[in-house]
């Protein structure tokens, strides 16, 4: 088990976002967390990434508490790409990704051949070694997304995590990254995502977890996860279940009731 | 990628030879009208005393240290700028300049300064009131915040002691702090701040690439796995140690710190690995010329050096401003 959740509450100040919240990712797997506005999806990630610690319960990285790690060798496990990532200068696209090696770097920060090879790998999978030399405010939104994600390919993590990474891009991206994000689990990493479209969720993850008012409503594969009856509870709207007519995956349809 | 290693070493080694150059023409310049061969001639100490005292101890001290005086306000008003993440942010963000120029009224107002010499007053006067405010502000804001309110403070405080001063001749010397002036240059203040400036730039140059990951912001340097406070802490130090230096030795000047960084960023971009180094020659540069200027153009007069970086960078730096994409 490569991540796990142990009755984890958390939030900011004395409101806890989360109640209780159990949950494991394993290398390998491409976890959705799918959930209405403000059920707490992008505080469940902050949570696992560390950035935010449990009022209650325990985070485990590798069978150890996050809280135990050193945060520079937690870089070194763990990436994450946040919702709206900036940068508060115009760098260009391939010193930002040269960003994602700090972890491994120690001042002056050289980088190595192998930082360096590192820093080109993750410019190709993220399809940006056309645009490496260009600043980034050159680029368009879905483009900057990919950079991010880059910067956090460029850690070598074991764990990605990512906090709707589609919401910028475009038909075409959306699936190639998606696509990547799959191939990524493929190789063995472990990917968590927060996702609003529940289709592009079931189409590209192994299990599902369906937040609602910061608690867990469901969990497990998408045909356990995507029925009427938990739909509903969690958006409040009638949902159509069908079958996608290729993928034989559950394809669903909203309307308000 | 050797290239472009080799083209950052082209760019520093030209660099260097325009910082050389800038400081052995600026010692051609002067209100003592010298000719070129007498000029020549004593700086290889041939020739008259009384050439030789000129270039050797008036104008050769006065362009070296203006050099590292540039240097020291321009790396740490990038610095600023970058950890801030603001434009606006200057060497004396925190409140240093005022600092330093209270505690050196103070000394000369009090007659303290058989005690106190007045570098010492001012360094410490503008290392403390920084340090004051990284006490008093928590957040990014409020450290900017806690900077300009001290340094509205010591300037009141500066104020009420040259109220207290008028009429004396200890005027003049407080406001020689207040609009910095390079006219006490020596070879002692030049071997107190060469040495600072270069180790300060090269420590901050190391932490260079950690500085463009902080303009992430908090929460996208900590997946970085870097300790953004202590980072900040580390920076800012070394920024306001560069500074009160400089202070020390010259009294505020204004404006090289804020628009020297700005015009190296507009050439070079953002990323500090460069920035940093380029921006240390360039402040320095900068100063000798303009230091040259407010001694040349109503000479025997001089015009506080203050005066003229304002007067010509800020018109430069905005004609920069507008070619900008």
């Amino acid at each position: 088990m490569k991540v796990r959740l142990v009755n984890v509450s958390a939030g900011y100040g004395r409101t806890n976002v989360l109640e209780g919240v159990e949950l494991e990712l394993s290398a390998g797997e491409v976890l959705g967390i799918i959930g209405p506005n403000g059920a707490g999806k992008t505080t469940l990630l902050r949570a696992m990434a560390g950035a935010l610690r449990p009022s209650c319960g325990v985070v485990y990285l590798d069978g150890q508490k996050l809280g135990r790690f050193k945060p520079r060798d937690l870089a070194r496990l763990l990436g994450v790409v946040p919702q709206v990532p900036s940068s508060g200068f115009d760098f260009r696209v391939r010193e930002l990704v040269e960003l994602g090696r700090l972890p491994h770097l120690r001042p002056p920060d050289r980088l190595s051949p192998q930082d360096q090879a590192a820093v080109a790998r993750a410019l190709r999978l993220a399809d940006l070694e056309h645009l490496a030399s260009r600043p980034i405010s050159s680029l368009s939104g879905g483009e900057r997304q990919r950079v991010f994600l880059a910067m956090a390919l460029a850690q070598e993590p074991e764990v990605l995590l990512l906090d709707e990474p589609t919401a910028h891009l475009d038909v075409r991206y959306r699936l190639e990254f998606l696509t990547l994000v799959r191939r990524l689990a493929r190789e063995g990493m472990a990917v968590a995502m927060a996702i609003h479209d529940l289709n592009l969720a079931c189409c590209f993850s192994d299990r599902l977890l369906l937040l609602s008012q910061g608690r867990v409503l469901a969990q497990g594969r998408p045909e356990e996860v995507l029925v009427p009856e938990l739909l509903r509870q969690a958006f409040g709207l009638e949902a159509l279940v069908l079958t996608h007519p290729i993928s034989g995956r559950p394809w669903v349809e909203f309307r308000l009731p | 990628m050797p290239v472009k290693s080799n083209r950052d070493l082209g760019l520093f080694l030209v660099l260097l030879l325009l910082s050389a150059g800038s400081v052995l023409l600026a010692v051609f310049l002067g209100a003592a009208d010298l000719t070129f061969s007498q000029v020549v001639a004593g700086l290889l100490r041939r020739g008259g005393a009384r050439i030789q005292l000129i270039l050797w101890e008036l104008r050769l001290p006065r362009a070296i240290l203006g050099f590292f005086v540039g240097a020291a306000l321009s790396v740490s008003g990038a610095v600023m700028q970058g950890v801030f993440r603001n434009p606006l942010a200057s060497p004396y963000l925190l409140g240093v300049a005022g600092g330093a120029t209270a505690a050196a009224a103070a000394v000369v107002v009090f007659g303290l300064r058989s005690i106190f010499p007045l570098p010492l007053a001012a360094f410490f006067g503008g290392i403390l009131t920084a340090f004051l405010a990284w006490r008093l502000g928590r957040t990014e804001l409020g450290l900017i915040l806690a900077g300009i309110a001290l340094g509205a403070v010591f300037s009141a405080l500066t104020s009420f002691l040259l109220f207290v001063a008028a009429g004396q001749r200890r005027l003049e010397e407080i406001l020689f702090w207040t609009m910095g002036s390079l006219s006490r240059a020596d070879w002692a203040g030049i071997r107190l701040l060469a040495p600072a400036v270069v180790a300060g730039t090269i420590f901050l140059w190391a932490l260079a690439r950690r500085l463009d990951a902080l303009s992430l912001g908090e929460e996208g340097a900590r997946y970085l796995g870097l300790d953004p406070r202590a980072l900040r802490r580390a920076l800012l130090a070394t920024a306001v140690f560069l500074t009160s230096s400089a202070v020390s030795l010259t009294g505020t000047i204004g404006f090289v710190g804020l628009v020297v960084p700005h015009m190296v960023r507009l050439v070079l971009g953002p990323s500090h690995r460069r920035l940093l180094p380029a921006s240390a020659f360039a402040g320095g540069v900068f100063l000798v010329w303009a230091d040259a200027f407010a001694r040349t153009i109503l000479a025997p007069a001089e015009l506080p050096v203050g005066v003229v970086t304002a007067l010509v960078g800020v018109p430069f730096f905005l004609f920069l401003l507008r070619r900008a994409p």
